[in-house]
């Protein structure tokens, strides 16, 4: 496979999730905000652009003010719009390797972006993230669908799961920041759309200790950080058929596999009591994870500059 | 542009929003506002996506075993502070007075013995089950859950106008239009400071394992409903999912010596509290109907054993037989030595036949009530109703005078309600929630406030096809902060920035070039 459509198929996992992921976070920090009376709209909003990794210099903001930046803004790749947008000019790079159907989901999306911003106004915020929501799901159905579980594959789901790590990551440090009661662990475990399933899980049971568990480390749930992080490693040691006599392969597998092990072996009293340097750790492990992979399989030559009479 | 408010007329009774027309109380000031400029098509757009929301989550009330949406008007009611305090105070007060009722009645029975309710009214309840004599709840709690209904008369004063002890039901509806209306119309929350109403799950869960039987630390709490075909069965999966438990039917439990269980695939597993969503007499067939197929034989035995706690109790009808609510009053004087805060409105009690003699006449300036109807059955209003059905009513009566009462007509308040493309005053009831868990009666701040969509219709029932407001309460400044609501300190401390997310292709623009080069081939 040409390194060039891997690293493609691996951009698309990772846009497709990050607009999910951050379509689910607004979506639910924006209902807190409104339906909380104690909450300052101000501090708030600054608390979920910090942790989403933008600049948060020059307040006051609003509401309506984060939705521009993190869900509108075309122009940054880091929000919904602009993930989708980068998402699709993936896909258009390798448009004979995604199949035509998954292309075609993410044309057609990016299609309605430019009536995002009327559907927000029309209809409300909600039923635009609702919508990013759904046709997320639509493009995880057809990848799943759609594509033989080969090389390309492994890729996807790779950028998909490191991506997840990533926003999870992020997600529990808006609580940590926070001096750890605000957002509530409701808010957190609804953005991850793991409100039900913790429930059900723990019976009602909502302490900190349950929640950071469940987030961080239940097995079962898909979104939490470890289930990702176990993806991701099997992904990687799929892509090198070959490990050799000891250890791994290639140092994106040893960097996963330091951080799964680390969230594995560690008891969840003794991560929650730590979580501020293991998230931090989380949110490098995903950045490393991000340039070995690129090294070892994006193989990029840096474009040649000729330059005109160095050639005699 | 339309305006939405034109035309409104001020209607008979009391008007939430408006003092005099065109003139919002303080407490509507702010969605007046927000609404005034609104026109009448970019409202019903939402109004749409409202409907939808609703129909897509199944958020439906079944009628005559046909589903349909439970229609949520897009014009909040709002609840001053103040007044709130009221309500909660007064409601709490009514729950405690009616649970030592019936610790009384179905124990020593002092309150009958000093006459302050004749015995006969007991005796004759259809709700008073001698099979529930002698069960005492482990806690002391008999009404776990509570919906009191209150009506504000042509005053503006609240006035209770009956008392659900059973199976109040409504409370998902609540938690429902509060999170729709905050998805679809967050525009008019910015204005004010609303109380959650989300807690509400977790505090009946609080107060469902505190009823446990004594010695069982970690309790297994059950909903059990009579399935999928039950009017309200959204509300038991709402209530089941957002606690975190199972939602049990009749078949799926089984009682043997005492002990309820479960069926799961591991195996029976022991159940300790049953929130029940079964009226009485389908619960346990050995006792009552014995034709019931969604109860569990043997359920009653288990209570009395103390092996199993039933929420709400068996026999609470009894406390909410609409004759016993005419001694309500009397009974918060009796048992906690206060006066009522909320009064009741003004009832007749046709066991007296000097009272009937009085009110036959003029029935037709009454409202008549089946002393054990639910849901707005069997209601008739004197003023609309034909003389056929006025009839009617008077040979029932006369032939059954202790299975009704007749109230004085309250002209219900009115809060502008969406109708057609208009503004239109609508007339409303609210019932909050109270949750009891044997320490404090909490009441939920908020509660269904049900409107009756037809012109000057005044039963908001929603099996009689009513709709329903989100209901706001505002908070006051000095509101503690709730049961686990998020809230921000005082001082936040800045927040360094987290590093921004890794960059991949596609995200700026490399493309130029490529373009470029095939401009260039085709100009040559």
């Amino acid at each position: 496979m040409l390194s060039r459509i891997a690293e493609s198929l691996y951009w698309i996992g990772r846009y497709v999730e990050r607009a999910e992921d951050t379509a689910r976070i607004l979506d639910v920090h924006l209902q807190r905000m409104l339906a909380d009376p104690w909450t300052r709209e101000d501090a708030a909003c600054r608390s979920l652009l910090a942790v989403m990794g933008m600049p948060t210099t020059d307040g006051p903001f609003t509401s309506a003010r984060v939705v521009g930046l993190l869900g509108l803004d075309d122009r940054n790749p880091s929000s919904v719009v602009g993930a989708l947008a980068a998402a699709r000019e993936n896909a258009r790079g390798s448009r004979e390797t995604v199949s035509s159907e998954m292309w075609e989901c993410l044309n057609s999306t990016w299609h309605g972006l430019p009536n995002a911003r009327r559907r927000v106004e029309q209809q409300g915020v909600h039923a635009f993230f609702r919508w990013v929501r759904e046709r997320c799901a639509v493009m995880a159905g057809l990848t799943d669908a759609t594509m033989s579980r080969d090389e390309g594959w492994l890729f996807l789901v790779l950028g998909r799961s490191v991506e997840r790590v990533d926003m999870t990551a992020r997600l529990l440090r808006t609580h940590e920041r926070a001096g750890g009661s605000i957002p509530s662990w409701m808010t957190l475990l609804r953005s991850s759309g793991a409100w039900e399933t913790f429930l059900r899980t723990y019976r009602g049971a909502l302490d900190d200790r349950h929640a950071a568990e469940f987030l961080l480390l239940d097995r079962l749930f898909p979104r939490s950080v470890f289930a990702a992080l176990s993806t991701a490693e099997s992904c990687l040691s799929d892509l090198e058929p070959d490990p050799g006599r000891a250890g791994v392969a290639t140092d994106a597998q040893r960097i996963v596999g330091r951080a799964r092990t680390n969230l594995e072996f560690r008891g969840a009293d003794e991560l929650i009591g730590d979580l501020s340097p293991v998230l931090a750790s989380l949110e490098k492990t995903c950045s490393q994870v991000n340039a070995a992979v690129s090294r070892r399989y994006f193989r990029q030559t840096t474009a040649v500059n000729w330059v005109r009479g160095a050639v005699a | 542009m339309a305006d939405l408010f034109e035309e409104y007329r001020l209607g008979p009774g009391w008007d939430e929003m408006f003092s005099e027309p065109g003139m919002p109380r303080e407490t509507y000031e702010a969605l007046h506002a927000t609404l005034q400029p609104l026109s009448s098509a970019e409202l019903g757009i939402r109004a749409e996506v409202l409907a939808r929301a609703f129909l897509d989550q199944g958020i439906t009330f079944a009628l005559k075993g046909v589903e349909r949406p439970f229609p949520l008007d897009i014009v909040p009611r709002i609840i001053a502070a103040a007044e709130w305090r009221q309500v909660e105070r007064g409601v709490a007060q009514r729950i405690r007075a009616l649970e030592a009722f019936l610790a009384d009645v179905y124990g020593a029975g002092q309150v009958l013995a000093d006459g302050v309710v004749p015995r006969r009214i007991i005796a004759t309840s259809a709700h008073f089950l001698r099979a529930a004599a002698g069960i005492n709840p482990p806690n002391g709690v008999r009404i776990h859950v509570a919906g009191v209904d209150l009506i504000r008369d042509e005053q503006g004063m609240f006035r209770v106008l009956e008392d659900n002890v059973r199976i109040p039901s409504g409370v998902s509806y609540v938690m429902e239009n509060r999170r729709a209306m905050a998805q679809v119309l967050p525009e008019v929350f910015a204005a004010s400071r609303i109380l959650p109403v989300e807690s509400y799950p977790a505090m009946l869960l609080r107060a469902l394992r505190a009823a446990a039987p004594v010695g069982v630390n970690d309790p297994t709490v059950v909903v059990l409903s009579p399935g999928v075909y039950n009017s309200a069965y959204f509300e038991h999966a709402l209530i089941a999912r957002e606690m975190g438990v199972e939602l049990v039917e009749g078949r799926d439990l089984v009682c043997v010596g005492n002990d309820v269980a479960m069926r799961t695939t591991a195996g029976e597993q022991r159940v300790d509290v049953i929130y029940r969503r079964i009226d009485d007499d389908f619960l346990d067939p050995v006792h009552f109907r014995a034709d019931s197929v969604i109860g569990v034989a043997g359920l009653i035995n288990a209570a009395r054993a103390g092996r199993v706690t039933i929420a709400n109790a068996v026999g609470n009808g009894v406390a909410d037989d609409k004759l016993l609510y005419t001694y309500v009053p009397d009974l918060i004087r009796y048992y906690l030595n206060e006066e009522p805060l909320l009064p009741n409105v003004d009832t007749y009690r046709l066991d007296d036949p000097g009272v009937l003699d009085d009110v036959l006449p003029r029935l037709d300036q009454l409202v008549l009530k089946p002393v054990d109807g639910a849901g707005g059955a069997g209601i008739v209003i004197g003023s609309q109703a034909s003389s056929v059905e006025l009839h009617d009513v008077r040979e029932k009566i006369l032939a059954n005078p202790r299975g009704w009462v007749a109230q004085r007509e309250v002209k219900l308040s009115m809060v502008p309600t969406l109708i057609g493309n208009r503004l239109r005053g609508r007339h409303v009831d609210l019932r909050p929630f109270a949750v009891n868990d044997g320490e404090k009666i909490w009441v939920l701040p908020g509660g269904l406030t049900r409107v009756a969509l037809p012109e000057g219709a005044l039963v908001v029932n929603s099996s009689q096809g009513g709709g329903s407001k989100d209901t706001w309460v505002l908070a006051s400044p000095d509101d503690l902060t709730p049961f686990e609501v998020p809230h921000l300190p005082a001082a936040p401390e800045p927040l360094p920035a987290a590093a921004s997310p890794d960059l991949g292709p596609g995200a700026s623009g490399g493309e130029e070039q490529e373009q470029q080069q095939q401009q260039g081939r085709l100009s040559c």
